[in-house]
């Protein structure tokens, strides 16, 4: 059984504006143990799909479809009951470090908090389990670190103390949402190259959100491609990069600067600007920036099954190649 | 290269910052944002300046434009040592030396339309134009920049990331510029928009030969866009090379170790690389290492590098690097390398 089912989830936001149409629809699975990459620009609703899941949408959002987490239906839930279940079997990490935690509390009483809060554990026992957990996310001094202030500590730090702080339960699902977006570069890849050597050796399934391409290579099993709420395509990680199905994928792909390749040729950016979300336009939501785009595309394309695993939402049957390493 | 237009000589910024002993005692420390820093700048050249938070690569940037006061040094733009004039005299440089910022939404005035936005400088510059003359110039700088005629009227609020990012430009070249700083103007946009803004530049760049100075903490973007790549760490330069020997044959340790640290959007590739994080973090700035900054971080470091500061030496293909082992870790990485995949395949 997958570990955690969703099905049409749709989450919209009321403002003064009108309603904001921020998840149009989704579906996923995903597996025991699996790590799972979902990839978007801003406003892609990626963030938000997470959000909804963890009942953590802000007032004005509302959330419908299905969210099951082992079978348990998550959207609906009581405050009491997701209060139990966040933190414990299902834990988050967010972009931002340092103000996700509490700059009144030490590093060290707020993990324990987690622990005698979920796990019943005496103050001791916490404490004596919070210090190994910051030694096996690489933290220096972890006896020290306990009694510091996030202040004290700088942003890699803190981002390795919220890993920490998440896996201090041994969740099943760890949402990492930007976990290396705000850190410097070197920072970035000691971080994911932690997050790689947790996941591979605990049970622990992973949902990583970001923008980065590249980041998604490294980590990753599966791929969900998300546009204007929606999924673009959904496929296994190499196919995904070898032979993109989707023209939005291969338009993100194309639009990195490859530092492997040595041309200074012209970037292939994707021209236009995303869709207003409140205003969405009728058919497929790329069909407006899209190379390819013809007559049907005012039809909204479905998900269908392109092989095996693979989906996408495009009426085109294939596309045409790209070159490989534009033009080099 | 053809004469250089930008000269920087030896540039210096120091900021002094309250360590804090009490209400009312104070003791200062120094700060050497930018230590010591000398390039050249060709006309229509683009130099790359990367490095991460807090190594001085924006406080650089403001000193060459005179926004902050150099603690020595000379900034020579076309012969002339700018870090000399008065606020007065540098006001009427800068329609020759343009800047544009990483926030394209909070450096522009929300309640000012984009139009006004554009005329400002020339406002500014040409008191005596007249409103028509304001109003073509305008229109064809938007019309350059990607942005239709009939957005003239309308306010930035309405305009996507990577538009307000066009108005930006927009408003730097409409007087003309001969250099222009652009500090971090694509990391706040999405992929996608970053190519487009990232093609407009070198557009731009070409066609009104620019030189121009580009700063990012991501590599690639840099080593795309530049034809020559300077890299800072603690407010020092450590290597000055082309943009294609930055990539193939890089010299400085810490230029290896950014390179690495640039993940690469191909799974295989990706996850063959024999990756090594640097380890550690930026030593505190108030209290840098001596000898070799970047020491501290260094896999390569000996006792030698903590004994004196590495000069920044020039190397026959024109390339500089300040490290005193630089001939010798091309064979020092290979080894290393060899190791690890002898141990991976033992394991």
């Amino acid at each position: 059984m997958a570990l955690l089912e969703i099905r049409d989830l749709v989450v919209s936001f009321d403002t003064p504006e009108g309603r904001v149409h921020a998840v149009n629809g989704l579906s996923l699975d995903l597996d025991p143990g699996q790590t799972l990459g979902i990839v978007g620009e801003s406003g892609s609703g990626k963030t938000q799909t997470a959000m909804a899941m963890m009942g953590l949408l802000a007032e004005n959002g509302r959330a419908s479809g299905s969210v099951r987490f082992r079978g348990q239906q998550l959207l609906g839930l009581s405050r009491r009951e997701m209060t139990s279940i966040r933190g414990s079997k299902i834990s988050m990490i967010f972009q931002d470090p340092v103000s996700s935690l509490n700059p009144y509390l030490s590093i060290g009483d707020q993990l324990i908090e987690v622990l005698t809060h979920h796990r019943n554990l005496k103050h001791k026992a916490a404490r004596e389990r919070a210090v190994e957990m910051l030694q096996q996310v690489g933290l220096s001094d972890p006896r020290q670190r306990m009694r510091q202030y996030p202040h004290q500590l700088s942003g890699g730090m803190c981002q390795r103390v919220m890993i920490a702080m998440g896996l201090l339960c041994q969740p099943d699902l760890l949402i990492a949402d930007e976990p290396t977006t705000a850190l410097d570069v070197t920072v970035q890849s000691q971080i994911n190259t932690l997050m790689g050597e947790l996941s591979e050796q605990s049970s622990t399934a992973i949902m990583l959100i970001t923008h980065d391409l590249g980041v998604v290579a490294g980590l990753c099993d599966k791929v969900l491609v998300m546009y204007a709420g929606e999924v673009m395509e959904s496929a296994d990680i190499e196919p995904l990069f070898e032979d993109p199905a989707h023209p939005y994928t291969q338009g993100l792909l194309e639009s990195v600067p490859r530092m492997d390749r040595s041309d200074s040729g012209i970037l292939k950016a994707i021209p236009g600007n995303p869709p207003d979300l409140i205003d969405l336009p009728p058919g497929c939501p790329f069909r407006q920036r899209c190379p390819y785009a013809f007559d049907r595309c005012i039809e909204h394309p479905e998900l269908r099954p392109v092989d095996g695993q693979r989906q996408k939402r495009c009426h085109l049957e294939a596309l045409p190649k790209i070159m490989n390493g534009q033009g080099s | 290269m053809r004469a250089p237009v930008l000269k920087v000589e030896d540039l210096s910024v120091h900021f002094q910052v309250d360590a804090g002993i009490g209400l009312f005692r104070h003791d200062y420390q120094t700060i050497r944002a930018v230590d010591r820093v000398s390039f050249e700048l060709g006309p229509a050249e683009t130099l790359g300046i990367v490095g991460e938070s807090g190594c001085g690569k924006s406080t650089l940037a403001r000193a060459i434009l005179g926004l902050v006061k150099p603690a020595g040094g000379r900034v020579v733009w076309l012969g002339e040592n700018l870090a000399r004039l008065d606020a007065e005299q540098m006001r009427k440089k800068r329609s020759e030396l343009q800047l544009i910022f990483q926030d394209p939404f909070g450096s522009l005035d929300p309640r000012m339309t984009v139009g006004q936005i554009v005329a400002e400088p020339l406002k500014n510059f040409y008191p005596s134009m007249s409103r028509m003359q304001l109003r073509e110039r305008v229109a064809g700088m938007l019309k350059m920049v990607g942005l239709a005629p009939e957005q003239i009227n309308r306010y930035p609020h309405e305009f996507s990331g990577g538009q307000c990012q066009r108005i930006g430009i927009a408003r730097a070249l409409v007087v003309n510029p001969r250099l222009v700083v652009c500090d971090e103007p694509v990391s706040a946009l999405d992929v996608s928009i970053q190519a487009q803004i990232v093609n407009l530049l070198k557009e731009l760049q070409n066609k009104l030969q620019l030189a121009l100075i580009f700063i990012a903490h991501d590599l690639s973007v840099v080593q795309h866009i530049s034809d020559r790549v300077l890299v800072m760490y603690l407010g020092r330069v450590m290597e000055v090379a082309d943009r294609n020997s930055i990539y193939k044959n890089p010299a400085h340790p810490y230029t290896r170790a950014l390179i690495e640290s640039v993940p690469i959007p191909d799974p295989k590739a990706e996850r063959a690389r024999a990756r090594k994080s640097l380890g550690g973090e930026l030593p505190s700035a108030t209290n840098p290492p001596s000898g070799c900054v970047f020491r501290t971080r260094c896999p390569y470091a000996i006792d030698a590098c903590a004994a004196r500061e590495p000069p920044l030496e020039t190397l026959e293909s024109g390339n500089q690097v300040a490290c005193i082992r630089h001939q010798e870790i091309p064979a020092l990485a290979a080894e290393q390398a060899r190791a690890e995949a002898e141990a991976e395949s033992n394991s």
